[in-house]
């Protein structure tokens, strides 16, 4: 599904590199989580590979089901089922949060030549998935993430995952300021999702979302690389221990 | 279900913003019509005038109010205060008057009807029975409706080429009608209510329209009655080298209520297009009129080649106490924006509202905005302006709100935001404030921001392409502004924020 492939990448105003040879395939199927200190480059990954602008891509290839992700721009990386929940969404004020679904969903389906979702198809769709998330009717008509608490902005990006159905899911610290109730609907609406042919990449400081989030394997990320991975007893390791001795050890 | 039903529209009025920009070219309303044309010689001079009186067959005292308008206009310099830029515009080199030669004698059936008008209807969007009723079929009017009731006045060049629903509203005792008509078969109420709101003398372009005005709307809400449907006026300047000059003149009397539309259309042409028309609203006592415009006029090429000179005066008077008057424009179109819809507040309680969304994009110039002249008492008003600038434009917001020392008690709010999307492009708010009394509040907000990179990125991460993504961004800056139009109007506003947008980023 998702291959990456000894990726560097640089901030285009400064010249600082931030991946330096990051190498990582997750396949269909199957959630990986990354986890790694501060400054390790885990957000800028997850930018670069939605297409966002201010990076520069020095060496290496990311690609999603062979084809290339880092020449396509941002909407063809959607349409090609990459998704980003991010980890601050942004707020679009005066446009509504239904409005903007409906335009995100059939700009999609049209770029994949599908006919668009009539209103009535729409609405049906996007109610049974909201009650699933616990977001109201109210917040559907708000506008995107304007006046949102913490929760209900990271809600709000599993709802749209739910609507747009990606293969590829990057998830940006979506556990960051959850409390704990909203931190077990995040959870259950990503596991909901979870099938055969969908792939989590789960970003995360804590090991805590992963006993919701089950992940096949654990990626350590220090200095801009994959420095250690294994199973989802990594992140009890570094729960436990912190990264100090897995860093000195891949050192 | 209501809220469903509502929801729904909302969201196809979406959808259709993001389908236009994908679809369409930049300007939509861009062709011609070659229809055969009557035209007065180039140039303006008493003997014009008299033309123009004598073509609409008018009584000797308007033939003399457009004399003595005349006569002041050539004694009045052009006005230079506005923030705009544009060449000398030679008033000699100009047609006054132009109408299409099939309407000098009135159609009896289809077979007719000039097809190019016909055609012409078509393109704008008017329905087939409009059409009929537009083209002067008899019968028409018995016709079964479409569903959409909005009762339609079109002014093609000079001339008011059919009103629609004329019998319907008559039976309500409203009275639609070209002005032309209204002065030959109403002229106690033109008499009373011509320019007692925008004088001959106003100003350089509302006398050069008293002077030489060949056509508009007149509309007459009698006491006590809410007007049945929407009254809508069509503007399309076709013929070259024209200016066009219409004049408006709706009085709404004691507890009435109306809603009018106006919309304006023009082909693509290289050289300028002088348009300077007149409003003028009286609004008596308990009575109320919300008046909307969207102002669609060929705004010149990328280059700033050709485009519509735009210089409106609007104005609505609510005379008597607790009359209320709601203007909403949404200005996409026109090379030169001069306009400036205003409202005086002359009765006790009366209330005065402005919402407004200018959008200027490549080279073109807009100088817009309101002016609320508060007289009575506890009079209110509020202003709501939203600018957007892109490519080389200039945009700038010029209001007045003035508290006259008898306004006891009176309120205004005025927010002001500027959206600029690139960095060639300018946005400028000038507020003039003058209180003259202690009890009265004003309070002003003014905002000035960039098209957010993060927002455009998020919503392009979720498959939106860059124009959908500006379009989107907008239409929420303008959601204000949007609401405060009638439905279907709104529907038109959204998708011409994304066509005058296009090619704006990128």
């Amino acid at each position: 599904m998702l291959k990456i492939d000894n990726l560097h990448v640089k901030l285009e105003e400064e010249d600082k590199q931030i991946l330096k040879g990051l190498s990582l395939e997750v396949p269909a199927g199957q959630v990986h989580a990354i986890m790694g200190p501060n400054g390790s480059g885990k957000s800028t990954l997850s930018y670069v590979l939605s297409g966002r602008d201010g990076y520069d891509v020095t060496e290496g290839s990311a690609s999603l089901d062979g084809e290339s992700l880092l020449d396509m721009e941002p909407e063809e990386r959607a349409a090609a089922g990459l998704f980003l929940a991010f980890q601050y969404p942004v707020e679009i004020p005066g446009v509504g949060n239904m409005t903007f679904l409906r335009t995100a969903v059939n700009a999609q389906r049209k770029a994949r030549g599908q006919d668009e979702l009539s209103s009535g198809d729409f609405l049906k769709l996007v109610r049974a998935k909201a009650a699933e998330l616990q977001i109201s009717p109210d917040m559907l008509k708000r506008p995107v993430n304007v006046g949102f608490s913490g929760g209900e902005k990271k809600r709000n990006e599993i709802l749209q995952m739910a609507m747009l159905e990606p293969r590829m899911c990057i998830m940006d610290e979506t556990d960051s300021g959850l409390d704990v109730d909203a931190m077990r609907l995040v959870s259950d609406g990503v596991n909901a999702l979870r099938s055969p042919d969908r792939s989590f990449l789960v970003i995360t400081h804590y090991q805590r979302l992963l006993n919701h989030i089950q992940p096949d394997v654990v990626h350590i990320m220090a200095d801009g690389r994959i420095v250690k991975s294994g199973g989802p007893e990594l992140a009890l390791q570094v729960e436990q221990e912190g990264y100090g001795d897995l860093l000195s050890e891949a050192r | 279900m209501t809220a469903t039903i509502d929801l729904d529209v909302r969201e196809g009025v979406d959808r259709e913003t993001v389908e236009t920009v994908q679809n369409m070219g930049s300007y939509k309303y861009g062709w011609d019509t070659e229809i055969e044309m009557d035209y007065a010689p180039k140039g303006l001079n008493e003997d014009i005038v008299r033309l123009i009186s004598q073509k609409n067959e008018e009584p000797q005292w308007m033939l003399e109010w457009r004399l003595e308008a005349f006569r002041r206009w050539q004694t009045m310099t052009e006005p230079k205060w506005a923030m705009l830029n544009y060449p000398v515009i030679d008033y000699q080199d100009q047609y006054y008057y132009a109408r299409p030669k099939s309407m000098e004698v009135k159609p009896k059936s289809l077979d007719e009807v000039d097809p190019k008008l016909l055609a012409t209807y078509e393109k704008l969007g008017i329905p087939l029975k409009e059409q009929m009723i537009l083209a002067g079929v008899e019968g028409a009017e018995d016709a079964p409706a479409e569903g959409r009731r909005v009762a339609v006045d079109a002014v093609f060049d000079s001339v008011s080429v059919g009103t629609t629903f004329k019998d319907e509203l008559a039976k309500a005792g409203v009275i639609f009608c070209s002005i032309s008509e209204a002065i030959r078969e109403h002229p106690e109420l033109v008499k009373k209510y011509l320019g007692s709101v925008v004088p001959q003398s106003d100003n350089f372009f509302a006398t050069l329209n008293s002077a030489v005005f060949s056509d508009g709307s007149f509309v007459y809400v009698p006491k006590g009655v809410t007007c049945p449907m929407e009254l809508s006026t069509y503007f399309r300047i076709n013929a070259e080298n024209t200016g066009q000059f219409e004049r408006t003149l709706i009085i709404a009397d004691q507890g009435s209520y109306v809603s009018y539309l106006e919309g304006c259309t023009a082909p693509k042409r290289d050289t300028n297009q002088l348009h300077a028309a007149v409003v003028e609203i009286v609004i008596l006592q308990d009575a109320e009129v919300k008046y909307s415009t969207v102002q669609n006029w060929f705004p010149g090429d990328e280059e700033g080649r050709g485009g519509i000179y735009n210089f409106v005066t609007k104005r609505a008077d609510c005379r008597e106490a607790r009359a209320k008057v709601m203007w909403t424009q949404v200005e996409t179109g026109s090379a030169i924006t001069w306009k400036y819809p205003s409202c005086i507040l002359r009765g006790d309680e009366s209330q005065g509202e402005f919402y407004s969304i200018a959008i200027a994009n490549n080279m073109q110039q807009a100088d817009t905005g309101t002016k609320m002249i508060h007289l009575g008492r506890n009079t209110r008003s509020r202003i709501v302006s939203k600018g957007i600038s892109a490519g080389r434009a200039q945009n700038t917001y010029r209001g007045l709100v003035s508290m006259h020392p008898r306004a006891a008690n009176s309120r205004n709010y005025t927010q002001c935001d500027s959206l600029l999307i690139g960095d060639k492009c300018g946005a400028h708010t000038v507020p003039y404030i003058e209180v003259k009394n202690t009890s009265s509040r004003v309070e002003h907000e003014a905002t000035t921001s960039k098209v957010d990179d993060d927002q455009l990125f998020y919503c392009r991460s979720r498959g939106m392409d860059e124009e959908e993504a500006v379009a989107l961004v907008v239409n929420g800056f303008c959601r204000e502004v949007l609401q405060a139009l009638p439905m279907e109007f709104a529907m038109e506003a959204q998708s011409l924020v994304a066509i005058s947008l296009e090619g704006s980023v990128g």
